[in-house]
């Protein structure tokens, strides 16, 4: 018999664990001395109250879903991918370069190109991890901490040393030629009569973003590989049993994994910046982490909870602009949504295992 | 009438939805052997882990030497004087016998003193039960049977007066059994209590003074050893008759399907676990691999089923298979048309918790009929899933269910349909009833029975020998990675057999 | 002559950059060598450094300030327990969350406490660690060779740093020769030999996880109120980690534990003083010393140099087994 019905596990879990962790922010929001109520209100304004917060919302909300579902995806493969912050760095330095000695006729066919890019990059960066993991045993967790400073250190280096534009004293490459610029929100929605804020960094990567999610859902629940991943991720043993290749699985997974948060500079590099800068991915991989855990896994879930995410983010914007309360709200936020939905997963769950196993023992 | 060392009285326990041990008493005389016998699941494991204060019970009481004592915890136990040695053992590997054995029963704060002290007592104790040890080997360079004497140490170093031991023979040679049943002797004339759960009847029969039966979680009689039978015990313990032959035809064993030669398996830790065997399986035979866990058999079917690499020569059809590298994985092996019901359903046949229309196709999911476009047409495997239900009568019949919330005998029923379904040439066969209800017993075996009538091929790998002795038409005996002679069941005995999965030569067949 | 003053002075600044990497990485052997896996020291570190300097700035107390940066990286051990112990939580997503929740709550609180911009006031005075002379430094400081190395690299450090030191033979004789350190070994390999044998695997898993928490404590005070003189916004900068690369370096063992951290303390040393190294027309950018300790790790995690391997039961919650 299964403990609770299924609903429960997907739905009320999450939701619970979210309340608690909203309900620990405003107790630390009135700690330091603010209104919780008000620090809502002005979140939700900021972050939803005008086409120019939705753009950001949607900007940051995209970023999350990459990192989202390419932590996912490992978590598919019981693999814990730390590593989405060092795959979307790397990504950007692969859409950096398409961008800068590529000379494009068109910004279609540079997205093209910078979605190839990123992907290869990102997944290269996860590749030495996932074979370390699969031929040598490395624990994932640890070889992607390492190779998320190595990363840093990395792009530092292209970024001051190579490809910093004579003259400039600035760590970060010279602006995208225009015919590279995405089309924002702004741009793709006005023949359609809807007046989108012109300064929001939304933009057309959000699409694909949403696109990502669909694939990323057929390919776990619809196909052979999927299948595997998830077979292999639920038992090792049983995936030898049946002819799955524990160390392909691990290295394939992986390289989809690292492919996914590459994909995010397409976003923050390509789409908003329009020039590759050090620290582009601002925390947006360890992000990832949270919306995996709190979606479940699910690229339907991720989707939600990247919104969610990119309605934080925009609306801790807002309240470090409005009020005297830091951005670092939204880490603490972060942190707590991990706390509940991973590591304190069993403190919401042993209780209402317990209710439902009640609830059903009164009805019998 | 002296007072019983151990009395249960009323004791309950449920995991979640599944009620463990119900309403259980026991009584258990000092300076007794006292068995509990019953099959896998039956409530045995977790009634003692109860008396040692592993699990907490829901309900019952227990009393010690005539006094109600409660036992919280481990510690308790052996507060009360309660030792017991687990069926898995619990030592740290690479700690020596000697900080095994002192671990929780140090005397005070500093390591140097309580070892020195361990050292020389443990000296006595090994002298007085004559359980030898080397106390500065790591318990990772010692045998089981060693390992076992430990455990043993470890239970009387505390002092206890009651030892349990949960399945000790498991893992045991006929030979090691024997001395263990020896020292349990010298336990008993020193005054001890041992309680000893098995499934065994033979071991009952010879080493018990007093047994009890249970079934699914209820204690079903307590009787004298020597007033009782084994298949009086064998009734009790399954709650009817047991058939214990399987009806069939000889088998009319046609051309070799199957042609071992030379096979040596090395495992990861460089160990090698079959040490060149040859064997050949015909059409429309059954062989029956019998020996002690740990022999080599399990090793054996990995290799044919394309779990592990292998050295040495296997033919299939006359043709020779992969040992090793590209083209020796299960997916290979499927598709050259040989099945496999592994040994573990629950960690290797199932994925427990794949609905049970995603595991009919675990091992076959790249399987064409499978495959629509370039995803997996599941329409058509849930179709084929309830076909397999009913054929298989696989209750609940609900394929949507998760392979977990089968009973163990419905979950094998999942894989036999699955693999014999796929009409194979050569069906691996690994402890086909292994925490399998009676009634899915028959059921599996007379399903293994008639895909030999079919013409095809069956290697049969089994630590029950009775399961060994009712389907084989022909056994082979591992012992330490050898084959130590083959048998025709009409021509053998237990004892025979017994001797040969103890490594005493016979002349190879 | 002009280089082994050079030389001092690099190993002088390699001892001030170790220990807090020596407090950590002890931290996380005591817990780890439990069977709980930690990569929140980083969050620990940085909430002690924090608090320490907070307390210390108002206080005008160091030691109040180390109390304080003591309790606060507990209070996240204890968290780490519950969710890792109590709660048989992963240990590793627990990890993480520990980690931002000190990145986040550091600068909140110390934006809400002082209005600085997530930093705390300049530490001075007693709200410092003072370098401690040993006696006749001065005396024989002109003395060749021994003189500079005894009063300047030997002597004048914080006690901190020689709490640290110390720490490790302690941290190996209590693994090695200890009741509590058997038991403690134990409980990373095999937590149910543990239980069987009659000792509480959440009483020593606690004990341990509260000890890391200790030293992490210990390692935050020292980084801003003794290495530098306050607090700033992510100032651990990733110590944590090299704290984690080191102990999987020494494979868990305390001795190779200070072995790695004066190497990556060395590594850094070098960094800070020299940026990128010319050696004979090839030059190494600054930025491979900084990604050295991590590139290290993965080589010595790839087993091509020795096998890292971790106590066994590591990262696993420990259930009853049925």
């Amino acid at each position: 018999m299964e403990k609770m019905p299924k609903w429960a596990d997907v739905v009320l879990i999450p939701l619970i664990s979210l309340l608690l962790a909203a309900l620990l922010s405003a107790l630390v929001i009135l700690a330091i001395g603010e209104s919780p109520v008000e620090a809502v209100n002005l979140m939700i304004t900021g972050a939803l109250g005008s086409t120019y917060g939705w753009g950001y919302t949607l900007y940051y909300a995209t970023n999350f879903m990459f990192t989202g579902l390419a932590v996912a995806v490992a978590f598919h493969a019981r693999m814990f991918n730390i590593g989405g912050e060092g795959q979307a760095m790397l990504g950007g330095l692969g859409v950096a370069m398409v961008c800068l000695y590529v000379p494009w006729p068109h910004w279609s066919i540079a997205l093209l190109a910078a979605c190839a890019a990123s992907m290869l990059f990102g997944a290269a960066w996860a590749a030495i991890p996932a074979y370390l993991q699969a031929k040598r045993g490395s624990h994932i967790v640890i070889t992607t901490i390492m190779f998320n400073f190595i990363a840093a250190a990395f792009l530092n280096y292209m970024l001051v040393n190579v490809m910093r534009p004579k003259g400039s004293m600035d760590p970060a490459t010279a602006r995208f030629p225009e015919a590279v610029h995405l089309p924002t929100l702004h741009e793709l929605l006005a023949p359609i009569g809807i007046n989108f804020s012109k300064a929001a960094p939304a933009n057309i990567s959000l699409l694909v973003a949403i696109f990502a999610c669909f694939v990323v859902w057929a390919l776990i629940w619809r196909t052979r590989l999927g299948y595997e991943i998830r077979a292999y991720g639920h038992s090792e043993t049983g995936a030898v049993y049946a002819g799955i290749s524990p160390v392909r699985i691990t290295i394939v997974a992986m390289l989809i994994s690292g492919a996914l948060a590459g994909l995010m500079a397409t976003n923050n590099v390509m789409g908003e910046a329009e020039r590759l800068v050090l620290n582009s991915t601002e925390g947006a991989g360890f992000i990832g982490i949270a919306v995996a855990l709190m979606g479940r896994s699910h690229p339907f879930g991720v989707f939600l909870a990247a919104i969610l995410f990119g309605f934080l983010y925009q609306g801790g914007a807002e309240l470090a602009l409005w009020t005297s309360i830091p951005r670092e709200l939204i880490v603490v936020i972060q942190a707590l949504v991990i706390l509940f939905t991973g590591a304190l997963d069993n403190m919401v769950r042993m209780p209402l295992e317990k209710l439902f196993l009640g609830l059903r023992k009164g009805v019998e | 009438m002296t007072v019983p060392a151990i009395e249960l009285k009323g004791i309950s326990k449920a995991f979640g939805p599944v009620q463990a041990n119900k309403d259980i008493s026991i009584s258990v005389a000092p300076g007794t052997i006292h068995g509990i016998i019953g099959e896998n699941g039956a409530g045995k494991s977790t009634l003692m882990s109860i008396l040692y204060g592993f699990y907490k019970a829901d309900k019952g009481e227990i009393w010690i030497n005539g006094q109600q004592t409660s036992i919280p915890d481990s510690q308790a136990a052996i507060a009360a004087g309660i030792g017991m040695v687990f069926q898995h053992f619990k030592l740290v590997e690479n700690f020596t016998v000697l900080e095994n054995i002192v671990l929780g029963a140090e005397d005070g704060g500093l390591l140097g003193p309580s070892l020195a002290k361990a050292r020389k007592e443990l000296k006595e104790l090994e002298e007085e039960y004559e359980l030898f040890v080397d106390p500065d080997k790591r318990i990772d360079e010692i045998g089981v049977g060693a390992q076992q004497r430990v455990e043993i140490l470890k239970a009387l170093y505390r002092r206890a007066e009651i030892l349990i031991l949960d399945e000790p023979t498991g893992v045991l040679t006929p030979a090691e059994a024997d001395q263990l049943f020896r020292i349990l002797d010298r336990l008993r004339a020193e005054g001890k209590t041992i309680i000893l759960i098995t499934h065994k009847l033979r071991e009952i029969m010879e080493a018990t003074d007093t047994v009890s039966v249970m079934r699914r979680g209820q204690m079903t009689a307590t009787v004298k050893t020597a007033e009782t039978s084994p298949q009086e015990l064998a009734e009790l313990m399954v709650g009817r008759k047991v058939l214990l032959q399987v009806d069939k035809v000889p088998a009319q064993p046609g051309k070799p399907i199957l042609e071992i030669e030379g096979l040596r398996v090395i495992d990861e830790a460089g160990v090698e676990r079959v040490k060149g065997i040859d064997l050949t399986v015909r059409a429309g035979e059954i062989v029956g691999i019998a020996g002690v866990a740990g022999n080599g058999q399990s090793e054996l079917l990995e290799v044919l089923g394309g779990m592990r690499p292998g050295l040495g020569s296997i033919k299939l059809n006359g043709a020779p298979l992969a040992l090793s590298g590209s083209g020796s994985d299960g997916q290979a092996r499927r598709a050259q048309h040989i099945a496999h019901v592994p040994e573990d359903r629950q960690r290797e046949g199932l994925i427990m918790d794949f609905h049970a229309w995603e595991n009919v196709a675990f091992g076959y999911h790249r399987d064409p009929a499978y495959k629509r476009g370039i995803f997996m047409d599941n329409a058509a495997l849930r179709a084929d899933t309830e076909r397999k239900i009913e054929k298989f009568d696989v209750r609940p019949p609900d394929g949507w269910l998760a392979a977990k919330n089968f009973s163990g005998g419905n979950q094998q029923k999942i894989v036999v349909a699955r693999e014999i379904e796929r009409n194979p040439d050569l069906l691996l066969v690994g402890q086909p009833t292994r925490g399998v209800d009676i009634g899915a017993i028959e059921f599996i075996h007379k399903q293994i029975v008639a895909l030999r009538d079919q013409g095809k091929a069956i290697l049969l790998v089994s630590v029950e020998l009775e399961e060994i002795f009712s389907l084989s038409d022909r056994i082979a005996v591992m012992f330490d990675g050898h084959i130590m002679g083959e048998r025709l069941p009409q021509e053998t005995d237990e004892k025979e057999l017994g001797l040969l999965m103890a490594g005493v030569a016979g002349e190879a067949a | 002559m002009e280089f082994f003053v050079t030389l001092i002075q690099v190993f002088d600044s390699t001892i001030r950059l170790a220990t807090p990497l020596l407090l950590a990485c002890l931290a996380g052997l005591y817990s780890e060598r439990a069977g709980i896996f930690d990569i929140g020291l980083e969050g620990k570190m940085l909430m002690a450094a924090f608090f320490s300097a907070a307390v210390a700035a108002v206080t005008g107390s160091v030691w109040l300030g180390l109390l304080a940066g003591i309790a606060s990286s507990l209070a996240l051990s204890g968290l780490h327990g519950l969710a890792s112990i109590t709660f048989r939580g992963n240990q590793l997503i627990s990890g993480v969350a520990i980690n931002f929740l000190a990145a986040g709550m550091t600068v909140l609180v110390a934006q809400s406490w002082f209005q600085q911009g997530g930093r705390t006031p300049s530490l001075f005075g007693g709200g410092r660690f003072t370098p401690i002379e040993f006696p006749f430094a001065e005396a024989i400081s002109t003395v060749p060779i021994i003189g500079p190395i005894y009063s300047e690299l030997l002597s004048g450090h914080s006690i901190l740093v020689y709490i640290a030191f110390l720490m490790v033979p302690l941290t190996w004789w209590v693994l090695y020769r200890t009741r509590f350190g058997l038991r403690l070994r134990a409980v990373g390999e095999n937590p149910a030999a543990v239980d069987t044998a009659g000792v509480s695997v959440v009483g020593l898993r606690y004990a341990a996880v509260a000890i890391c928490g200790v030293l992490c404590g210990i390692a935050g005070a020292y980084l801003a109120t003794a290495l530098q003189a306050g607090f700033v916004k992510e100032m651990t900068a990733g110590r944590g980690f090299i704290a984690l690369a080191a102990l999987i370096f020494a494979k868990w063992r305390p001795w190779h534990a200070m072995g790695a951290c004066l190497l990556f303390g060395l590594l850094q040393a070098v960094a800070l003083r020299f940026q990128n190294i010319d050696l004979g027309g090839v030059v190494i950018p600054v930025q491979v010393m900084d990604a050295l300790p991590y590139i290290l790790t993965v080589v010595i995690l790839a087993g091509f140099v020795g096998k890292a391997i971790p106590p066994r039961a590591g990262g696993e919650p420990y259930v009853k087994e049925r």
